[in-house]
């Protein structure tokens, strides 16, 4: 299990007011939201905060955002529930509530000297983005760098000139795969998981981190476990319902772990079986 | 159809098989073929007669419907095999081939191969063998592709 960073906040559970700098669309259902960090914040990548909408709720959010530069605080949603479409409204100079960061992180400093695989399905690209960023800012640490990711059509792609960047590079990998499209797309139709046997690394010495829907994980955990990954060095960052965030209430158990507390990131190796049960 | 030797051994399908299969496959290679974006490689209700083992580029594998564009089911690139209809009867093509990237792909004799198995059953076994392996996996991931995982299921 991973380690778990301090969090910078002194009452975890007092939510801090803090500013909306900027809100954009990222896809039909999915926006941007950066706020000003309060004074001395820092997260590492792959923790989450609790964003606390006055008189609507709170809900769990990963920070999508650059590691690098804690005090802009990016958060990439998906407007589905009522707390989350409420915060689809707020524009900058708005308020809202934050908690956090929590969670563990994703294992980029395990990961130096070894090629880095990430495959991220749907909204999980946005909770992967900082570890990429990590790994981009620090690029000669790490062996090669593939990025996998898949996603609905090709208008649910998250961060596409990002994506257009990055696929630019000459240090790193990038295979898109969307489930349905038109003519008018030219690239990879199909599942997420085709694209792990094509993808570029060294089965033996890879770090592989994966987000998504947790079908996608498990299929994406047995697939890179084929290829010959160690299940001890596949990473997956589970979501639940978030309350309390600190392993206090319960509500995000997941076997004997709470995932606020001991998660959300957790080695294939750990949980691989769990993903296999009905009910967890 | 270009004059380079054709190593198929490389190719994950036949990575596996045995030496005698490999040699086997290797006599029903017809060559190496080229495709740029936008050529049709076969159409939906003609006869198959080839497979292609995939060494780079994307194909699309679509479903057309009049009047309508038409429907992507799932794209090949790399490593991939293009086409089994040639091994079953009637031995017509279920569906539409439509290069999307430049293709690189080596081209097998479907009707010769077929010959061989039904000569070679031990062949014929392997050969099944390797396909059925190849069509549980397409299975599999178009149930996937079926879940729609990524829509708001909320
Ligand atoms: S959310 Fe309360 S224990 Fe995890």
């Amino acid at each position: 299990m991973q380690t778990i960073p301090e969090s910078t906040q002194i009452d975890p559970m007092a939510p801090v007011p803090c500013k909306v700098t900027a809100q954009w669309d990222v896809t039909e259902d999915t926006f941007g939201l950066r706020l000003a960090a309060p004074a001395g914040y820092s997260f590492q990548p792959g923790q989450f905060n609790m964003l606390y909408q006055f008189g609507v709720g709170e809900v769990a959010i990963s920070i999508s955002g650059d590691p690098a530069y804690p005090e802009s605080l990016v958060h990439t949603i998906r407007g589905v529930g009522a707390v989350t479409k409420s915060l689809r409204n707020l524009r900058a100079g708005d308020v809202v509530g934050m908690r956090g960061p929590f969670g563990n992180s994703w294992p980029v400093e395990q990961a130096v000297g070894h090629d880095v695989v990430l495959v991220a399905g749907g909204i999980g690209l946005a909770p992967l983005r900082p570890a990429l960023l990590h790994v981009l800012n620090n690029r000669n640490d790490y062996g090669r760098v593939v990025l996998l990711y898949g996603t609905r059509t090709p208008r649910d792609i998250l961060f596409q000139q990002e994506l257009q960047e990055w696929r630019g590079r000459f240090d790193m990998d990038v295979l898109v795969a969307v489930d349905a499209a038109g003519r008018d797309w030219h690239g990879s139709v199909g599942v997420v998981t085709k694209l792990i046997g094509r993808a570029p690394f060294d089965p033996h010495n890879a770090v592989a981190m994966v987000c998504g829907p947790e079908i996608m994980m498990r299929f994406t955990g047995r697939e890179l476990v084929t290829r010959g990954i160690q299940p001890s060095m596949v990473y997956l960052s589970m979501e639940r319902n978030m309350k309390c965030a600190v392993g206090f209430c319960g509500h995000c158990q997941f076997g004997s772990a709470f995932v606020c507390k001991n998660g959300p990131v957790f080695t294939y190796d750990d949980i691989g079986d769990l993903l296999d049960i009905r009910e967890v | 159809m270009s004059e380079t030797p054709i190593d198929l051994r490389s190719h994950p399908f036949v990575i596996d098989l045995s030496e005698s299969a490999q040699e086997r496959l290797s006599e029903c290679a017809v060559g190496t073929v080229h495709w740029e974006p936008g050529t049709k490689i076969f159409r939906e209700g003609g006869v198959s007669e080839n497979c292609y083992l995939i060494m780079c580029g994307i194909v699309a594998v679509e479903a057309h419907s009049p009047g309508r564009d038409a429907k992507v089911l799932q794209t090949l690139g790399q490593g991939d095999v293009l086409g089994w209809s040639w091994l079953f009867p009637p031995y017509r093509w279920t569906f539409d081939a439509h290069v999307r990237a430049e293709t690189e792909a080596v081209q097998l004799d479907g009707v010769k191969l077929r010959e061989y198995m039904d000569t070679d059953r031990e062949l014929g076994y392997e050969v099944l063998f390797q396909f059925s392996r190849l069509v549980v996996r397409r299975l599999n991931a178009t149930r996937l592709q079926l879940l729609d995982l990524y829509a708001d299921h909320s």
